[in-house]
């Protein structure tokens, strides 16, 4: 029993580290929406009265409609994590899947609703937008631009909640690297598996004096608390991220679609 | 670590859903503050109902109230450089 060396695998979560990246990656968000933000005000204090002419000709139910939509994914992302956290999978993947049909009923909305601007001939640079006075021009443009932004946003979003899908739906395997540690001590004597009850599943061949270098991989399955505590971690910080965007959007809204008088 | 994960569960699904109503019916007042001609004043109250939605949101669809000091201190730097950042460009156009 003394020639037994004993390597565990264990993988290291820090779900609050990750939680501290993920907001530091946030904040460099909130600094690329925050400068167009900026830009919107200052050019809204410069004109005004124009500001509040365009913005009359957007459509105000879609907003609103879209802002509820978006609302609504919140609630759908947060009660998705949840019920993860409860380790309820199936609930997590509805919810999730919902949150995912929503921000697609958002952004179809929106096509619609640049279609609708784009064939009254209303599109940045547009022959017909450049007849209209400097602050509409400022307004439309800062319009397609930051709603474009965020609705890549969206798009983006969109796309990592469907790997989150994905992560939490299927069973994990795992491939670990073994490096043992005591690699010096391991001449003359063999490498074994053991299972939980301390069955040897599997034995080396004596490790010769010449050998320098023993790599051992483990291939098998991750068991259910393991993929469901790093799942957990990862669909928290994709909920972070889908909440910014929600953020972004309750700024929006009333800055584009309410200002018209 | 741990610890702060079991308090994120301790939120019930009941909070999300009041959470949630309390955004739609911040919403419903942005619209119908818009709907009253106040001018320049309906601007301000539209920021501020957007600025209270986002501390709900943040809060607790965010966890925010729940992660531990270093979380709140670091929205709060980013959120005052934001604030330094377009207080300093009005200062500048105004004084042009």
């Amino acid at each position: 029993m003394s020639h037994l060396a004993e390597f565990t695998i264990e993988k290291h979560h820090d779900a609050e580290g990750a939680r501290v990246g993920m907001w530091l990656f946030l904040f460099t968000e909130l600094l690329l929406f925050g400068g167009m933000f900026l830009l919107y005000s200052v050019y809204f204090s410069k004109h005004p009265q124009e500001f509040r002419y365009a913005s009359g000709e957007l459509n105000q139910f879609v907003g609103a409609m879209n802002t509820i939509i978006l609302l609504t994914s919140s609630l759908t992302m947060a009660l998705s994590i949840a019920f993860l956290q409860k380790a309820n999978r199936k609930m997590a993947v509805t919810f999730l899947l919902i949150t995912m049909a929503l921000g697609v009923f958002f952004l179809v909305n929106k096509y619609f609703e640049w279609g609708v601007k784009i064939s009254h001939g209303l599109y940045p640079n547009s022959p017909e937008l450049l007849r209209h006075s400097q602050g509409e021009i400022l307004f439309y443009s800062l319009y397609f631009v930051m709603t474009g932004l965020h609705g890549l946003h969206v798009l983006i979003g969109l796309v990592i909640i469907g790997f989150m899908v994905y992560f939490i739906s299927k069973k994990s395997n795992m491939t670990v690297n073994l490096k043992p540690t005591v690699l010096e001590n391991l001449s003359g004597r063999r490498l074994s598996l053991s299972d939980d009850a301390g069955n040897r599943i599997w034995e080396s061949d004596v490790i010769g004096q010449d050998v320098t270098d023993v790599k051992l991989a483990v291939k098998g399955k991750v068991s259910d608390a393991e993929s469901l505590r790093a799942n957990a971690i990862k669909l928290d910080n994709v909920g972070l991220y889908w909440h910014l965007v929600d953020i972004i959007w309750i700024f929006l809204f009333p800055l584009f679609y309410l200002i018209a008088m | 670590m741990e610890k702060s994960h079991q308090e994120h569960a301790l939120m019930g699904y009941g909070t999300y859903v009041m959470v949630w109503l309390a955004l739609l019916l911040l919403t419903g007042l942005t619209v119908t503050v818009a709907g009253v001609n106040l001018r320049d004043f309906a601007i301000a109250a539209a920021i501020f109902i957007a600025a209270f939605k986002t501390v709900l949101v943040m809060n607790y669809f965010m966890h925010l109230k729940y992660e531990s000091a270093l979380f709140r201190n670091m929205v709060f730097i980013s959120i005052f450089t934001l604030a330094i950042i377009i207080g300093l460009t009005f200062i500048d156009i105004s004084f042009r």
